[in-house]
């Protein structure tokens, strides 16, 4: 599957065509540089999740305070009889002001992600829209790719708008585009770690490689990190634990929001070569002195 | 007759309907129901009669990320 004729031409193809391809497919919609991601349409390219806040109020505060637009939520079993006049998730971020994106966190297999993805689809009067994201092992939280694939076939046959969660694999990326998802989101490091982008130039080929919009999803760790997704071309990125986790949640969303934008904006511009030697921003021409 | 909701055990009437039973275990808001893994719509709430030994699942959407 992975050495099909078609892909290597792909692969050379975008290989050939490098940066040039990129800038020209981003830059066509100026204006308002507006997100199109299958079905929808952002103008924030910051999302967010919705867990690990100390309460919900918190949780709104700094959702808010991010701008995102699309949230993501998990799908677990109701509390039975506790907490019956504790606020639904689904009633503090209301779908006429949020872009519900639920996830199959914790899933390990294809099967249980697809059954997930079914609940969350009952759940939200048939939004088909899901991220998926199929484990391979609880230390790392690292995605198992194979089962990944497996479900983000049978995800996109029967109809789900699927933003699948990957390693910073390239070739795989590939896979999950000619697959059907609609949005590629490569892992910055292992989810929740902080540690910020690792493989930058692996960040680099899935986006010059990518038709669909790529999202860095997982392991960023503070505003920097997202800039610099942004900067190598990146559609958005997607966090949690960097502001939930955050000392000041309300204050990192707010830095993570103008991150972004910024990182954005750096992107669009075209940033100067990198040089080993100086290079005078004063004339030398008209100096009065030796 | 017993069942299973969320993995717990409980007791209930034969033939229970599957809307009475939400009712009287209170559940409310938004959710999604399945029974031995298949989703159950809505609009089948009423009609829909629990077995004994059904595996019930009653879900919602909880922060994450």
């Amino acid at each position: 599957m992975f050495a099909s004729g078609g892909l290597k031409k792909k692969i050379m193809k975008t290989y050939q065509e490098l940066n040039t391809n990129t800038m020209k497919k981003k830059q066509k919609k100026k204006g308002d540089d507006l997100l199109e991601v299958g079905s929808y349409q952002f103008s924030s390219r910051l999302m967010v999740g919705t867990g690990k806040y100390k309460d919900i109020d918190e949780a709104r505060q700094a959702i808010v305070a991010s701008g995102a637009e699309v949230i993501t939520v998990a799908v677990r079993r109701v509390n039975i009889g506790q907490d019956k006049d504790s606020p639904n998730l689904l009633d503090v971020f209301p779908t006429s002001e949020f872009t519900m994106l639920p996830n199959t966190a914790g899933c390990y297999d294809a099967n249980t992600a697809i059954r997930t993805c079914l609940l969350a689809r009952e759940l939200m009067d048939g939004h088909s829209l899901v991220k998926l994201e199929v484990l391979g092992d609880e230390r790392t939280l690292y995605p198992n790719v194979i089962e990944t694939i497996s479900a983000a076939k049978t995800l996109c046959e029967d109809g789900f708008e699927v933003w699948v969660y990957t390693t910073d694999d390239p070739i795989v990326a590939i896979e999950l585009e000619d697959i059907g998802c609609s949005a590629i989101m490569p892992l910055a490091a292992p989810i929740g770690s902080g540690l910020g982008i690792q493989n930058r130039y692996s960040i680099r080929s899935i986006v010059e490689n990518s038709n669909v919009p790529v999202i860095v999803d997982a392991g960023v760790g503070t505003a920097s990190d997202a800039s610099v997704a942004m900067e190598l071309g990146c559609d958005g990125v997607l966090m949690n634990t960097a502001i939930a986790g955050a000392q000041k949640p309300v204050l990192m969303a707010s830095a993570m929001r103008k991150a972004v934008s910024a990182g954005r904006e750096a992107y669009l511009s075209g940033r100067i070569p990198k040089k080993p030697y100086a290079s005078a921003s004063s004339p030398i021409d008209g100096k009065f002195f030796d | 007759m017993k069942i299973w909701i969320n993995g717990l055990e409980k007791e209930v009437e034969k033939d229970c309907l599957l809307a009475r039973l939400i009712t009287e275990m209170e559940i409310e808001g938004r959710f999604a129901v399945e029974i031995n893994g298949e989703i159950i719509p809505r609009a089948f709430f009423q009609s829909r009669i629990i077995l004994e030994n059904d595996k019930l699942e009653i879900v919602t959407a909880v922060g994450g990320g």
